[in-house]
């Protein structure tokens, strides 16, 4: 724990946290009357145009999440297609056969959903062209969706005794056209410039030092990563992701892509907070969430470092890389994990039981820990919900959520939002360790074994998409149940937070009084932290003692897995 | 029966009411205790194919558990069911005589039970009233205490505010003619029976909400509980040592019933039976439970000014006198004029005089005087002194300002300037100027003055404390309303107000987001009770008010709102810190539970394995861990029987101070508690030799 590692902590922390405000006060700005970027207007008009958008007519929740669910059912058939027939059709130098059916499946929901959870290697599976085509505009498609879930809840907030929500087209081409893009492109150049690939060209072949012939693969690389980590998407396109030379080639691209993993994510909170005229609120939710990120951070490197310190080596250097070092490789862990991107610049299954244990709690609190794009607020709504219910109750009111009331309709949808990722991570978690032929995928045994098949749920369930490794994925059964799972909790908390926020749209919004507790402030702070982390424990801690912590004694007394 | 008896008479209803609810179409209706129930038959099934004591003991105390949250139910419908057999026994067989002619006296003697709406009933001293109505000729004292408890009879006469008449109360003194107003089933004691009995069967808003939380909770548990044997056995594998877990049916639903929300689930319904008893035992009866709930949420009272804030009269406070006359001598004249005088005003002028200055007056006119009441026209009333013959020797009066005036200077009298001053004064205040003369002289002032009810003012700081803000209501001119405002301090007044423009208000504030309750008594107020979101009606009130509100204030006392709020309050914040208690305490049973069931896995030479560490409570023996925490969580819910009944106490302030105390006691609190507890019960289960 060198000292130059504590300020580059430090220098990260205060750029992202120093920087989240303006981007958010951007965001917000985006969503309102006077938009700060105005010569793409034209642009957007002229999207409309084509398409025949009416960016002005309002949607009621239910016209909403048919919008959504209609855009991704298409992603998920195109990007399906486009694997299987990847060897018909150009950009494919490598001549890449097409992609079997139920990886092509697996791959196509865990884009669609925003997880990229990888169950193949890019350099190897996919073409130039699929890469482009079907995951990068995936990676695009899928941060504005849930940007544009977050829209509507903010609005159903704000709005009184009224359906409407807004139009998911125009927030989806607002999202990629004034935040996504713009960043990406400069973010691009910037990785372009850091080394990172960009070309068609085919791989190339050298031959070594060590007299043998060494495939270097190639690709348009630095686009995609660009939107992978702005997108909270985390899919490498290279299979050992930001650990790859060509992905993350410099300690420069390494802190921007820290960065910008973090970035919207961090951001959007202000922007809600904006969005429903509410800054505190807002503030309280970041103060939070940055909370547990910095304690999880904290015990995560400490708990690597003093492994090494009593396994008797300098640092636990076994799966990271020599360029990026032990801080920057558990401050990327904690990062990835806590927004739901999961890309990796190490690899995961080397580190100390507790720096995993403490990457998959903030996997399974619901990524809700800046978590991903969009999502990673209205995730978090949820359990602000379930907080101000009980609060609500015991200050002797009916409980309200920013002056709107929670009835039995509301408590019923964010229960199900509450539930269903957590459900999942526990009983598909418990089917995989029950049959033997999916338990048999298992390469480490001991705890280890457990942690790899629950952090590969929880990935999925989270819709995080980083995997623990050492557990053989690419499987009928983990590709077809974990496919299951990454749809099932993507939409399954995605339609009750459109429904909650249809419900709240209908009320009028309750009048304050001193009877009324303000969402705001240390008191509130400390209450939703308790909230989320009574719900996660209750739900996980059986398991998490069973994998990582027992884990962990064991390592204490000297036995390893 | 005095209260020792009583309540020993409820417990023992209770423990019978616990057991007859062990039936499965009682325990289906409350899902989480289902669990539990299910759980207890399934252990016991375990207990009879296994014999060891262990899961005897368990299934022992599953039942316990379910049979707790029973009695907490049973418990809190005793207390109603009594309270409803008395008010039947106020009802039965009661016999009405029914006019049988309108206009006519013939009568003819019914059952009560056969009145149809609009019959009409003669009542004398002695009967009871037959069913509710309006009184349409006489008047009389009527003894509710069937009804209210309250032993002191009150006036019932025909016309105005006091017209209502409720059956199965008693008729004193004098004969009234009474119009039945309810049909025959729909009476108030008949509703206050059935609000009794049912309590536990409408749920309230909240309440289904809160509902939702529980079960859709249990459901996790239930799947983290029973996917807990794959990951289990993987260990036992994975470590190759088979059966080092203690992963047994028993043991499972042992952990299960400990994590579920049993404490909120097993006291859920007593805690809204108990709230709407305690609103009984404060003389409301609340004709729905969502109006109790949303009594809590109230921030705006909107209050009748007469009858509610004020006594309901103007009284006379001061006596003001002109230049040259002493104060006594206004106080005689005055209260001559006031002598004959039946007004409350009038009487309230003599009352002043008498304490002021010892006057005594005569009872009536004295001699050789007459009385001149007070008409329309003159708009004055007074004495006149007469000689022998009759003819007026001096001449008392007492009126408004301008009809003095008019008086005295027909007279060629002069009204003095400091007099106008004085009076101009007054009226400024709020009060009402009453001019004395006495012949062409204006001797001074009265000065009349709504009274403040006493005490009014802290019970309105109270509110205000509580986040209500109270809103008077009246007919009065803006500057008399202001001045009484002022003086009861309420927050707001409404000024010549008409039943729409109270109607208007109410929908303004509700269109605001607030939630409104007003407390009425007149006919007038019925459709603004309506319309509140809480709306109280006085029991003195007419039947239209009584009708229209959704809460009847027995003791008919305005300020009882307090307590309404109170209760209202005290339910939810009973089901939100249980609520809360039931998940902090589920941390200190996975301390217990989880390392009796997983200690000894990866466990190597005869050493405890990795997890044993876990045991922080240091408990004896893996079995004798997961029956304290079995035996905790089924006495938590008897020791908590008390505070679901009687509520968390409530202290008025803001929702700050009320959740910090809140969060410390039960979210703490619950998180330290079942440490200790658990701890206790192992320590006593080794002390009196239970090993396992």
């Amino acid at each position: 724990m060198g000292r130059h590692d504590v300020y580059q902590a430090i220098f990260y922390f205060a750029v992202l946290f120093g920087a989240a405000p303006f981007l958010g006060r951007y965001i917000a700005g985006v969503f309102s009357d006077n938009k700060p970027v105005q010569f793409l207007e034209p642009v957007e008009t002229f999207l409309y145009k084509c398409t025949g958008i009416d960016h002005k007519s309002e949607m009621h929740w239910t016209r909403y999440l048919v919008a959504v669910l209609l855009l991704n059912l298409w992603g998920l058939i195109a990007v399906f297609a486009l694997q299987i027939f990847q060897g018909h059709l150009p950009f494919n130098p490598q001549h890449l056969k097409g992609v079997e059916p139920l990886l092509a499946f697996n791959t196509a929901a865990s884009f669609v959903t925003n997880t990229n959870w990888q169950a193949y290697s890019g350099e190897s599976t996919l073409s130039y062209l699929v890469q482009m085509l079907g995951l990068t505009v995936q990676n695009f498609l899928s941060a504005a969706t849930a940007m544009g879930v977050m829209l509507a809840l903010a609005r159903g907030i704000v709005r009184r005794n009224s359906g409407a929500l807004g139009n998911f087209w125009s927030d989806i081409v607002k999202t990629t056209l004034y935040i996504l893009l713009p960043l990406s492109l400069v973010f691009a150049l910037v990785l372009v410039g850091q080394g990172v690939v960009q070309t068609f060209a085919p791989y190339h072949t050298v031959h070594t030092l060590a007299e043998t012939d060494q495939v270097i693969p190639l690709g348009p690389a630095a686009s995609q990563i660009a939107i992978k980590q702005l997108g909270t998407n985390g899919g490498g396109f290279f299979g050992v992701n930001s650990a790859h030379p060509f992905e993350n080639p410099t300690p420069l691209s390494n802190f921007l892509e820290m960065l910008a993993i973090l970035l919207i994510p961090a951001a959007q909170v202000f922007a809600f907070g904006k969005l429903i005229n509410n800054k505190k609120h807002g503030v309280a939710l970041f103060g939070v969430m940055a909370l547990v990120l910095l304690v999880g951070f904290g015990v995560a490197w400490y708990s690597e470092v003093s492994t090494a310190h009593h396994i008797g080596v300098g640092q636990l250097m076994e799966g990271k890389e020599q360029r990026i070092g032990v801080m920057n490789s558990v401050l990327w862990e904690t990062v990835t994990t806590a927004a739901s991107n999961g890309s990796v610049n190490c690899m995961h299954d080397s580190m100390s039981p507790i720096t995993i244990l403490v990457g998959m709690f903030n996997i399974m609190l619901g990524e809700v820990i800046f978590g991903g794009v969009g999502c990673g607020v209205y995730g978090m709504i949820l359990f602000v919900l379930l907080t101000v219910f009980l609060v609500g109750l015991m200050v002797g009111r009916t409980p309200e959520y920013l002056g709107k009331k929670l009835e039995a309709r509301e408590i019923r949808w964010m229960m199900a939002g509450l539930l269903i990722p957590n459900l999942s991570i526990l009983i598909g978690a418990a089917i995989a360790l029950t049959i033997p032929s999916a338990a048999a995928s298992i390469l480490n045994p001991g705890p280890h074994g457990l942690s790899e098949v629950a952090y590969a749920f929880s990935s999925a369930a989270g819709n995080n998409g980083s995997a623990l490794a050492g557990l053989n994925v690419n499987t009928p059964f983990y590709n077809v149940t974990l496919a299951i799972v990454m749809l099932l909790c993507r939409f399954g908390v995605l339609i009750p937070v459109l429904a909650i926020a249809g419900s709240l749209a209908r009320k009028n919004a309750v009048a304050e009084s001193d009877g009324t507790f303000h969402a705001d402030g240390m008191m509130f702070g400390a209450i939703l932290l308790f909230s989320i982390l009574i719900v996660g424990a209750l739900t996980f801690v059986p398991m998490l003692l069973l994998g990582p912590v027992s884990e962990h004694f064991l390592m204490l007394s000297g036995r390893l897995f | 029966m005095n209260k020792t008896e009583k309540s020993s008479g409820v417990i023992r209803g209770a423990i019978a009411g616990a057991f007859v609810k062990l039936s499965p179409r009682e325990q289906i209706k409350n899902p989480v205790m289902f669990v539990v129930f299910a759980g207890a038959i399934i252990v016991s099934g375990c207990a009879a194919i296994d014999h060891s004591i262990f899961s005897f003991v368990i299934a022992v105390w599953l039942w316990f558990t379910v049979l707790f949250a029973n009695f907490a139910e049973a418990m809190a419908e005793g207390r109603g069911k009594a309270h409803a057999s008395t008010l039947r026994n106020a009802r039965t067989q009661i016999t009405a005589h029914k006019i049988l002619f309108e206009g006519g006296t013939s009568t003819v003697d019914v059952n009560a039970d056969h009145l149809e709406l609009g019959d009409i009933v003669s009542c004398t001293a002695g009967d009871i009233i037959p069913s509710d109505g309006e009184v349409i000729e006489g008047i009389a004292t009527v003894d509710e205490s069937a009804i209210t408890g309250e032993s002191a009879p009150v006036i019932r006469e025909s016309g105005g505010d006091r017209s209502a008449v409720t059956g199965g109360t008693r008729v004193i003194s004098d004969r009234i003619l009474v119009r039945i107003t309810a049909e025959r089933g729909n009476t108030f004691l008949d509703r206050m029976i059935s609000l009794i009995e049912n309590a536990k069967r409408q749920k309230t808003p909240n309440e289904i909400a809160l509902g939702i939380v529980l079960v859709t909770m249990t459901l996790l548990f239930l799947v983290v509980v029973f996917t807990l044997p794959a990951f289990g056995r993987y260990s036992e594998i994975a470590s190759n040592a088979p059966g080092s877990t203690h992963m047994t049916l028993t043991i499972l639903i042992s952990l299960l019933v400990c994590l579920i929300p049993t404490t909120i689930g097993g006291l859920l319904s007593a805690i809204g039976i108990g709230g709407i008893s305690r609103l009984l035992k404060k003389n409301v009866l609340a004709l729905s439970g969502r109006a109790v709930e949303a009594a809590g949420d109230i921030d705006i009272l909107l209050l009748d000014k007469t009858g509610t804030i004020t006594l309901g009269n103007r009284m006379a406070v001061a006596f003001i006198v002109a230049p040259g006359i002493s104060e006594q001598e206004l106080a005689e004249v005055a209260q001559a004029s006031s002598i004959a005088d039946e007004t409350p005003e009038g009487r309230s002028i003599v009352i002043l005089a008498k304490e002021k200055f010892g006057i005594r007056g005569q009872d009536g006119a004295p001699a050789h005087a007459k009385f001149i009441p007070f008409s329309a026209n003159t708009r004055m009333s007074g004495l006149d002194y007469c000689d022998s013959d009759g003819k007026a020797i001096q001449s008392i009066r007492k009126g408004a300002v301008e009809a003095i005036r008019t008086h005295i200077e027909k007279q060629n009298g002069i009204m003095s300037v400091v007099v106008q001053n004085a009076a101009d004064n007054i009226a400024r205040s709020g009060g009402t100027p009453i001019l004395v003369s006495r012949d062409n002289i204006v001797l001074g002032i009265v000065h009349l003055k709504d009274v403040v009810k006493g005490g009014i003012r802290e019970r309105f700081a109270r509110l205000r404390k509580m986040g209500i803000r109270t809103v008077m209501i009246t007919g009065d001119n803006p500057l008399t309303a202001a001045a009484i405002a002022a003086e009861a301090g309420v927050d707001d007044f409404v000024a010549e107000a008409t039943p729409e423009s109270k109607l208007a208000k109410i929908k303004e504030e509700k269109a605001l987001g607030h939630m409104v309750a007003m407390i009425g008594d007149g006919t007038n107020d019925a459709p603004a009770l309506a319309q509140a979101d809480v709306g109280v009606a006085m029991h003195t009130g007419t039947q239209a008010a009584r009708e229209a509100g959704n809460m009847v204030d027995l003791d008919s006392n305005p300020t009882k709102l307090i307590d309404i709020v109170e209760i209202g309050k005290q339910i939810l914040m009973t089901r939100g810190s249980l609520t809360t208690f039931s998940f902090a305490n589920d941390v200190a049973k996975y301390f217990a539970i989880l390392p009796a069931m997983f200690g000894t896995v990866y466990a190597v030479n005869g050493h405890k394995g990795p997890l044993a560490s876990l045991d922080i409570m240091r408990l004896h023996s893996p079995e004798s861990a997961i029956v304290s925490a079995v035996i905790f969580n089924a006495i938590i819910i008897v020791a908590l029987i008390p505070l679901a009944l009687r509520g968390v106490t409530y202290r008025p302030g803001g929702a700050m101070s009320v959740l910090r105390r809140n969060i410390l006691v039960y979210g703490i609190g619950g998180i330290v508690a079942p440490f200790i507890g658990i701890k206790l019960i192992d320590i006593l289960m080794t002390l009196v030799g239970l090993n396992f």
